[in-house]
């Protein structure tokens, strides 16, 4: 499917970044006229992915979140989320509804089944030591207009 | 975030994003007047929440456990079509803590 438009940014693994990190995607993908309840589901997408890099990628440091997002052919929205945090062991497992590695902190280990409901696709590419990468994709429903 | 009291429940009033930056205050603030009051009901009235990720699971479900400690529950009210999704994605309404439709809470006024 060819790219129509491409945004990236690289920002560090604070959590105030968080809030930038998902109205940033939003306010890119908003060109694509979304609406208000597609772009809260990006949103709330984005905001899973970034906060995992924060709370479980770089647990105790400040490491790089990348993020690439490509608007596609017929309203496709790509968003990737990349850390080079400590990876994840068993990627099946941590995608299981309510399964944390930080129960103590009030994680309610439904990040992956959040992404996975808002959005139409959820990829995981993951290697311990290496770090993770999160591939986002939704279609937007096309309005009159659009184009 | 703006916190009422009657005399056996706490009204705390969340705005703005829910997410885990955020929550950390959020808890404190809460947990701190709980703690000290130990009303029997404690209201989470979210009608003032623009955005709210997983964070906020986590942060009703913490409250959950911590009323349940000395028997008090929690009530989830006034929560925003918006979050509608991410309340039913969580199993919260299994706790039987959301307020039901067009059942109005009283200390929520
Ligand atoms: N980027 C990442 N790097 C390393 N580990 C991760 C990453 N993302 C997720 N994980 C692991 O996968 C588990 C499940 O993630 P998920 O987002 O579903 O739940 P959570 O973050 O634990 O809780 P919640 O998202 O509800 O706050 C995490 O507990 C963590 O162990
Ligand atoms: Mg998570």
């Amino acid at each position: 499917m060819k790219v129509q438009n491409e945004m990236s940014m690289s920002f560090e693994s604070r959590s105030s970044n968080e809030g930038f990190a998902r109205c940033a995607v939003s306010a890119f993908v908003t060109q694509l006229d979304p609406t208000i309840s597609e772009l809260n589901d990006i949103k709330t997408a984005v905001s899973e992915a970034v906060t995992n890099c924060v709370v479980h990628a770089y647990r105790n440091t400040i490491g790089k979140i990348y993020i690439n997002v490509r608007i596609k052919e017929n309203f496709v929205v790509v968003i990737k989320v990349r850390d080079t945090g400590c990876g994840i062991g068993d990627v099946r497992q941590a995608m299981q509804p309510l399964f944390t590695t930080a129960p103590s902190e009030e994680r309610a280990g439904l990040g992956f089944a959040v992404m996975q409901s808002f959005m139409d696709k959820v990829n995981v590419r993951s290697k311990t030591g290496k770090g993770t990468t999160v591939t986002l994709e939704k279609r937007l429903s096309c309005r009159v207009g659009n184009g | 975030m703006k916190i009422s009291e009657n005399e056996d429940s706490i009204t705390v009033y969340l705005t703005g994003d829910i997410d885990h930056h955020s929550a950390r205050g959020i808890r404190e603030d809460t947990d701190a007047v709980v703690q000290m009051k130990k009303p029997s009901v404690l209201n989470l009235d979210f009608s003032g929440v623009n955005f709210m990720d997983s964070s906020g699971i986590g942060f009703i479900m913490g409250r959950y456990r911590l009323m349940s400690l000395y028997g008090g529950v929690v009530r989830v009210v006034n929560v925003p079509e918006g979050l509608a999704k991410m309340m039913n994605l969580s199993g919260l309404s299994a706790l039987d803590i959301m307020e039901r439709r067009g059942e109005k809470i009283e200390s929520t006024k």
